[in-house]
């Protein structure tokens, strides 16, 4: 019983900060590389290889813009994202029930 | 969130990166008990110009009552200030960053609306209906600000259009409707806050 759930686990959601840019980004329309960075307080490079893998899976993508004349980063959560991580949140859910 | 982490504690730090992106929390229950004090005074001294009076705006009183509202205002935003800023400090959280900017432009926009929607009510001669408006715009400002600060303020927000509503209706009672919203719900929501969150 327990086995399955840990299978309903999403591996992806495995490392803290990739599971905190998810959470930021469910509430959040969109989120810009300097914010997210202050919240998880990580660095840069850390920060930057979490949010590609994220991207390479299709949960999150980039939206760049210019304020005025400077260019701004922002990310946003997808489709394939919001329901991979909502899935994951009721298998922790679950797991903790059947504890 | 790696393996080594609880599902409970994984959920927790999830709800608490979910609130801490999304919602101003370093609002003081402070704010709100310092801004009902000048209320009730600012009440008290209107009480005192219209001698007893209900509070319509007249040409005679209206500059007394101008400088009496002016002083409630600046003197409540600068402490309200304070106290936010000294919570933010304590809790280790940015006083000016995306999220507090996103929730005083939602509240600012309609109590703006509501200051500029009293001056016509004066220049249209509805005079008696500016204490019930500002309490209104106020609620409705509340009630939209509670999306990104700490949500109880919601419900504040309710209750001080619901007065603004019967004081439209019962004119001759509009300075204790006032005084209720603004200096006795102030002081009550504050403290809740206060010890709520602090």
């Amino acid at each position: 019983m327990k086995d399955n759930i840990i299978k309903d686990l999403n591996k992806a959601f495995d490392h803290r900060i990739r599971l905190g840019i998810m959470s930021i980004l469910a509430v959040n329309d969109h989120i810009d590389f300097s914010a997210l960075k202050d919240l998880l307080n990580v660095t840069d490079g850390n920060l930057a290889s979490h949010i590609s893998a994220l991207e390479k899976l299709s949960y999150i993508f980039v939206r760049k813009q210019f304020i005025g004349k400077k260019p701004n980063t922002s990310y946003q959560i997808t489709m394939e994202g919001k329901s991979a991580f909502s899935d994951h949140l009721s298998a922790l859910e679950k797991l903790i029930h059947n504890k | 969130m790696s393996d080594e982490s609880s599902p409970i504690e994984t959920l927790s730090e999830i709800r608490d990166l979910m609130a801490r992106s999304s919602r101003f929390l370093s609002l003081s229950g402070l704010s709100g008990v310092s801004a009902g004090i000048f209320a009730l005074v600012g009440a008290a001294i209107a009480w005192y110009i219209l001698h007893g009076a209900p509070l319509y705006i007249t040409r005679e009183n209206i500059f007394m009552l101008m400088l009496d509202a002016i002083g409630v205002l600046i003197l409540s935003l600068t402490f309200g200030f304070y106290f936010t800023w000294r919570s933010s400090r304590r809790k280790g959280l940015p006083i000016w960053d995306s999220i507090s900017r996103r929730m005083l432009a939602n509240l600012f926009i309609p109590l703006i609306t509501g200051g500029l929607f009293c001056l016509i009510l004066i220049y249209r001669h509805a005079a008696e209906l500016v204490a019930p408006a500002t309490l209104i715009f106020y609620g409705l400002a509340l009630l939209n600000a509670s999306k990104y600060t700490v949500e109880d303020i919601r419900y504040l927000g309710i209750l001080e259009i619901a007065l603004g509503l019967m004081s439209c209706l019962m004119t001759n009672y509009n300075l204790i409707f006032w005084a209720t919203g603004f200096g006795l719900l102030h002081i009550v929501y504050g403290t809740f806050i206060y010890y709520k969150y602090e």
